[in-house]
């Protein structure tokens, strides 16, 4: 079982025989997921490696097993986290800007005992990371959420919410680049799309990077 | 090039996928059953990767506007060239005129139609694989709808070989309970001590939540311990256990990450297997190593580069 990087370094899982997961901590944390991007960064470069994406805290490799073994990408894993980690590249920095009418906006601000200035106030504060990408084509994980926001899902999750949609759960915020269905609050909306099939990368907010709210109302 | 005079329940057009994409969230993709399109895509003198349907349950009608080189693998829905029996896993020929259709399902879930030089859809990030969420690939990025014209993708390759074929002994050992080759996956340990040995031993259910994300599965419900997990990154294959115990086996569209432990991977000989599986079918995970594994994946490769 993956636990914390032991001194020989964090250990390679396998997810299924072409695709594997190195675990780097359990914790929503800035450095980890800077070490995170870093150690994918690198593996990248490697032989046989085909993705190596990201997560909050972990990578998951995508390799062929024709060009290298487990065995190999375990010792590769060990080699470059014993290695100093390339400082991290600082991600580009996007404003976007929100409607806050959502439809949960206001259910939101009463459970947390907020005003709805207030709360827009707060969710316009900080300067959030994209700590990963993923689920569907251009979500970003965006964190972490101030603690007065932090409220859990909701019991029922939506069948459709609307592309655009500014959303935010637990220590999370995001904006739905989408029609899917969801279970997060909605607090607003965005008429910056995040999903851009015609570009290359096909997202406007990648891994790394940073974002700013501002109020347009 | 194939007018589509009937779509059938749900027929896209699909090829080996756009892998290189899930730092953007956009998953492989492409055929749910990848030996049977790069088989039928061999069988008609394709590379592997070309364009061919993946069709569900119930096969199209198509009319050959001109004269081309087909082969049908995967499920077997029986097909018939004017209502003529034909083989399938082999490569014939439909001239001008000639009507390619299904006379119904006898097995499997999806059947593959290749045609030679491949059939050419929307190519986004490198792939004319449909995928319906984001409305891309394929045509238009849904299923076919009768009227459809199917152009060809390249000069077929010359000459047009018929009768080149697959035998069933090659092909993977398709069937309505299959094992599958699965391996441990890093949050195995998550499952209580009986769980761990019931996810490798009983059989497991397709639920009628089935598609090409992915499967949800009925049994005993397996017991998790420990505390939610932050998200990362999932592969085509991934065992998932959410809170309700019921695995999600991820399919060739599924979710690229997500916070459910990840028990458990299917390997990749296996998946075929898995893609040819309907709602009510039952599958048992069959524990194998890494290299156990991959050995299984190369043995059923060599039947792929087998067909000359």
């Amino acid at each position: 079982m993956p636990r914390r990087a032991s001194p020989r370094g964090p250990r390679l899982h396998p997810l299924g025989d072409a695709a594997a997961l190195v675990e780097l901590g359990r914790r929503v944390d800035t450095a980890l997921n800077t070490r995170a991007i870093g150690l994918a960064a690198a593996l990248r470069k490697r032989r046989g490696v085909r993705e190596a994406v990201p997560g909050y805290a972990s990578v998951t490799l995508h390799y062929d097993p024709e060009q290298v073994t487990l065995a190999q990408l375990q010792a590769t894993v060990r080699n470059l986290f014993r290695s100093r980690p390339a400082p991290p590249v600082p991600g580009r920095l996007h404003r976007i800007p929100v409607t806050y009418d959502g439809p949960d906006l206001e259910d939101a601000a009463r459970a947390l005992g907020l005003g709805i200035g207030e709360l827009v106030r707060l969710h316009t504060t900080p300067t959030y990371r994209v700590f990963m990408v993923g689920f569907v084509p251009g979500w970003a994980y965006l964190g972490p959420l101030p603690e007065p926001l932090r409220l859990p899902r909701r019991s029922v999750p939506r069948t459709q919410v609307p592309a655009g949609s500014v959303a935010m759960a637990g220590a999370q915020t995001g904006v739905y680049p989408l029609p899917t269905p969801g279970g997060w609050h909605l607090i607003g909306r965005t008429d910056l799309p995040m999903f851009i099939p015609d570009h290359d990368p096909p997202l406007l907010l990648r891994t790394g990077d940073r974002v700013k709210f501002f109020a347009r109302n | 090039m194939l007018r589509v005079e009937k779509p059938g329940l749900h027929c896209t057009l699909q090829d080996l996928g756009r892998p290189g994409h899930r730092l953007a969230g956009v998953p492989p993709g492409g055929a749910m059953d990848r030996f049977a399109i790069a088989a039928a895509n061999r069988l008609v003198g394709n590379p592997e990767s070309a364009g061919a349907l993946e069709a569900l349950l119930e096969g199209p009608a198509l009319v050959a506007l001109e004269g081309c080189l087909v082969a049908v693998g995967g499920g077997d829905f029986q097909p018939r060239v004017n209502g003529v029996e034909a083989p399938g896993w082999t490569a014939f020929w439909l001239a001008p005129g000639d009507r390619l259709s299904f006379a119904g399902r006898r097995s499997g879930a999806r059947a593959y139609v290749a045609c030679a030089g491949g059939l050419a859809g929307d190519r986004w990030l490198g792939s004319v694989a449909t995928y319906q969420l984001v409305g891309r690939g394929g045509l238009e990025g849904r299923p076919l709808r009768a009227g459809d014209e199917l152009a060809l993708a390249a000069e077929p390759a010359h000459p047009a070989v018929v009768g080149r074929r697959l035998p069933e002994d090659r092909r993977p050992a398709y069937g309505d309970e299959p094992d599958l080759a699965t391996i441990r996956g890093p949050h195995f340990e998550r499952l209580g001590a009986a769980s761990r040995r019931r996810l490798f031993s009983t059989w497991w259910e397709v639920s009628r939540e089935a598609d090409r994300m992915g499967y949800r599965l009925q049994g005993d419900p397996l017991e998790l311990r420990g505390e939610e997990l932050i998200s990362f990154g999932l592969a085509f294959g991934c065992v998932q256990v959410p809170a309700s115990g019921q695995p999600i086996l991820l399919m060739a569209d599924h979710q690229t990450a997500g916070g459910y432990p990840a028990v458990a991977g299917v390997a990749r000989a296996a998946l075929p297997l898995a893609a040819q599986l309907l709602p009510g079918r039952r599958l048992r995970f069959r524990e194998t190593s890494v290299t156990d594994a991959q050995a299984e994946w190369w043995t059923l490769r060599a039947q792929l580069d087998a067909i000359a």
